[in-house]
């Protein structure tokens, strides 16, 4: 019985192919379950976040892990938000793979509140969670009109103007940060005329700016009117703030006063490094980079000033997704982390400035980054543009608008040594393609 | 059913034993019948099964997404709102069509195709054939040659990047002391597309050079030696033996690099870096690869995206059908 002999072969076979064939599947499915229940029986939350959230490094993670240790936490960051934010679409979207709390940029919020709010849990009811701890108009930015709120205010970004004072000094301008802040007050073409002086005594081959990408954003940072209106019509032709936005960064561009580098690529890192502009716009979130990228020889050389209006460029929600599997758990995490207490610690290890005005008269830089900035009073000079900031309406595609303004109309006059005229065209081009128009 | 039995027995004597098996159980014992039809279902589904997870994986995983891409690109499909879609024919491909964006994006595919993949493959088969000849060390010569292709497309972009800083790059600071003026190498629409290449030429030549180095390895030595004998140089030797004799390797990378050239994503993407799927303040070296991601996943208009990745899919098919037509008049001219 040859036949029979032959059988067992196969059905082995049968069996390995079909067992190799559903661990393979199984595979697939298994990461899920692996990152999220640890064999110990710990609840492992993952935090989604992008560039220097500052959570984890003002120990928050730790000290959560301490005192809840059934809990471990997991950031999974990815440098930049424009890659960080259509993976988090995607996850929403599909519902798999998501993060238990996740991060949100302020120019993509208000495209999640109103398209993606059915897919967040509501933290306005959470357990701790007091309306009357967050900026008003932080707390609105992300509620939807029927009243859910789809994330809690991490930090905001009251926007400074950060120079370097030795430079200052060498191209013969005042370096008293009261005194520069009086003299461009209320005027950004002050600031443009400063540079001018600038760049007839510039030492070395310096510049007056980084970049005029950076003035466009510092300017637009303080605009009323913005990329959209009230009704989320698209006004980004007439809106005045874009105009002064663009106006002032097209006087930077042409005058000649740039660096020309463009923000956020390692060559910016490096023009920190070697002190190649004296002015760069600082908002709160940028103290910390400046510190990072710029390194021991830049201490108590960078000083900060208020900026002639006063604005706020960058923020983040933390946001629990309903796809998540531990939401009780996530919910509890992201109410703890955005709590005033905590807020303070990572201004003071990060200078990310807090939501949360009630923690404004507690915060303390550490003694490493006052003495970093030449101890400016940084804690007084942002809560003083935090308060007078302007109520800002933010549109569904504020993010991609920005940056087809600042990478392709404002880089094209920049460093293509276009017109305004033909660099406000292609931006023009530009967003209507964003738009899908 | 009995159409299926019969063809199970005229089919089962190549088997061997499998046919008087057959044939003999359907007089014996239910058990034996019972058995026996196991036996056949167990010759003619097995393969089925042992076939099963190349088409399992790839139904999943390259039809499905296929499939569904194409139905996407019919439809107005937004990233922030899967579950509702709007029929719209063909517009996504008019637009297409109609938009400076797509066929600029083209035109760089086709340019930065051309001067990376010319000469990589030139410099390969220089290379190859240095390498051929008895070296000290050829191994480490070799493994040399492949370094470039396993570093990862991020670390290869970042380094090529600050060469080509425009202030305080190598590149610019090399042709300086010769006396040229700075170039701005990623706001120029040459000068861009140039560097784009030179990350892909980096990477991928040595690649290449190991592959053609295996074909002449595999050409017979007394054809070198009767050419030898015949007087011919070693130029010769490389013009009429070693490339007559890898022809077929040399079109079989062409179609590869064609392809890859036509897909070039990581290079320019990290290479732009802010905003890097703009390719530049022009979109000046803007591929089609990054023109999807730019529509698909920055914009998030995923139906149009969807149309370009099946325009894509159409390019590549008649790029084939050009190689094809290239292979065969080469293959009569032999």
């Amino acid at each position: 019985m040859s036949t029979s002999s032959r059988r067992p072969h196969r059905l082995v076979a049968f069996a390995a192919v079909s067992a190799l064939a559903t661990s393979l599947l199984a595979g697939c499915s298994s990461d899920d379950d692996s990152g999220s229940e640890g064999g110990d029986g710990k609840v492992t939350l993952n935090v989604g976040t992008f560039g220097v959230l500052g959570l984890k490094q003002a120990g928050l993670y730790a000290e959560y892990e301490k005192s809840h240790p059934n809990i471990k936490i997991k950031e999974n960051v990815i440098e930049r938000n424009d890659a960080y934010y259509p993976k988090l679409l995607t996850q929403l979207q599909s519902g798999a793979g998501v993060n238990d709390v996740a991060a949100i940029e302020v120019s993509n919020i208000t495209e999640v509140v109103q398209t993606q709010g059915a897919k967040f849990e509501d933290l306005s009811k959470a357990e701790g969670v007091d309306k009357a701890t967050y900026l008003d108009w932080k707390w609105k930015q992300a509620t939807t009109e029927d009243g859910k709120t789809v994330g809690l205010g991490v930090d905001i970004g009251p926007t400074a103007l950060c120079y370097r004072k030795d430079l200052f000094k060498k191209a013969g301008l005042p370096t008293d940060r009261e005194e520069l802040a009086k003299e461009w007050a209320g005027d950004w073409d002050k600031y443009v005329a400063l540079g001018e002086k600038y760049m007839k005594k510039a030492p070395g081959e310096t510049k007056f700016v980084d970049s005029a990408s950076s003035v466009y954003n510092a300017v637009f940072a303080g605009a009323k009117e913005r990329y959209y209106d009230k009704g989320g019509k698209e006004i980004y032709e007439d809106s005045k703030g874009r105009k002064d936005a663009w106006d002032a960064a097209m006087k930077v561009a042409k005058g000649d006063m740039s660096s020309k580098l463009k923000q956020f690529d390692p060559t910016w890192d490096q023009g920190f490094a070697n002190a190649k502009f004296a002015t760069v716009a600082c908002p709160a979130w940028m103290a910390g980079y400046i510190q990072e990228k710029t390194g021991p020889e830049g201490k108590g050389q960078w000083d900060m000033a208020k900026a002639p209006t006063d604005g706020n460029w960058g923020g983040t929600f933390l946001g629990v997704p309903s796809a998540g599997k531990h939401k009780k758990e996530a919910t509890e995490l992201a109410v703890w982390l955005t709590q005033p207490e905590q807020l303070a610690k990572v201004f003071a290890k990060q200078a990310s400035f807090p939501s949360t005005p009630s923690a404004y008269d507690t915060l303390k830089p550490s003694p490493a980054t006052k003495a970093y900035f030449n101890d400016a009073p940084i804690t007084q000079i942002f809560a003083d543009i935090a308060k007078n900031t302007p109520a800002a309406v933010y549109g569904l595609k504020d993010a991609q608008i920005g940056q087809s303004i600042t990478d392709i109309g404002v880089l094209q006059v920049e460093q293509q040594g276009k017109s305004p005229a033909e660099g406000w065209e292609a931006a023009q081009k530009e967003i209507k393609d964003v738009l899908g128009q | 059913m009995s159409e299926t039995a019969e063809y199970a027995e005229t089919a089962s004597p190549g088997e061997g034993d499998a046919a008087p098996a057959a044939s003999g159980s359907r007089k014996g014992s239910p058990t034996s019948s019972w058995r026996s039809r196991l036996y056949r279902w167990d010759i003619k589904a097995s393969p089925y099964v042992f076939v099963a997870p190349f088409f399992l994986f790839f139904g999943a995983f390259g039809l499905f997404p296929l499939l569904y891409t194409g139905w996407a690109s019919l439809h107005r499909l937004e990233l922030t709102n899967l579950d509702d879609s709007t029929w719209l024919g063909l517009e996504n491909y008019t637009n297409l069509l109609q938009s400076d964006y797509f066929w600029n994006a083209l035109g760089n595919t086709f340019t930065i195709g051309i001067i990376s993949t010319v000469p990589q493959l030139a410099v390969a088969l220089g290379i190859a054939h240095l390498l051929n000849y008895k070296l000290r060390g050829s191994t480490l010569w070799r493994v040399a040659m492949l370094a470039p292709y396993a570093t990862s497309v991020a670390s290869a972009s970042l380094v090529f990047t600050l060469l080509f800083a425009w202030d305080g790059g190598m590149v610019n600071w090399v042709i300086g002391s010769v006396g040229i003026d700075p170039v701005n190498w990623r706001e120029s629409s040459w000068g861009s597309q140039f560097a784009v290449s030179s990350i892909v030429i980096w990477r991928w030549t040595g690649y290449n050079a190991l592959i053609y180095l295996a074909a002449m390895q595999a050409v017979p030595h007394d054809l070198y030696e009767s050419a030898s004998l015949d007087g011919a140089s070693r130029w010769q030797q490389f013009r009429h033996v070693t490339i007559p004799m890898l022809r077929p390797t040399i079109l079989f990378t062409v179609v590869v690099s064609t392809i890859g050239a036509t897909q070039l994503f990581g290079e320019p993407l990290l290479f732009g870096g802010t905003a890097g799927s703009k390719g530049g303040a022009d979109h000046q070296f803007q591929t089609l690869g990054l023109y999807l991601y730019d529509q698909g996943w920055i914009n998030g208009h995923l139906g149009r995206a969807s149309a370009v990745a099946w325009l894509m899919l159409v390019i590549l098919l008649l790029i084939a059908a050009v190689n094809l037509l290239i292979a065969r008049r080469l293959r009569k001219a032999q």
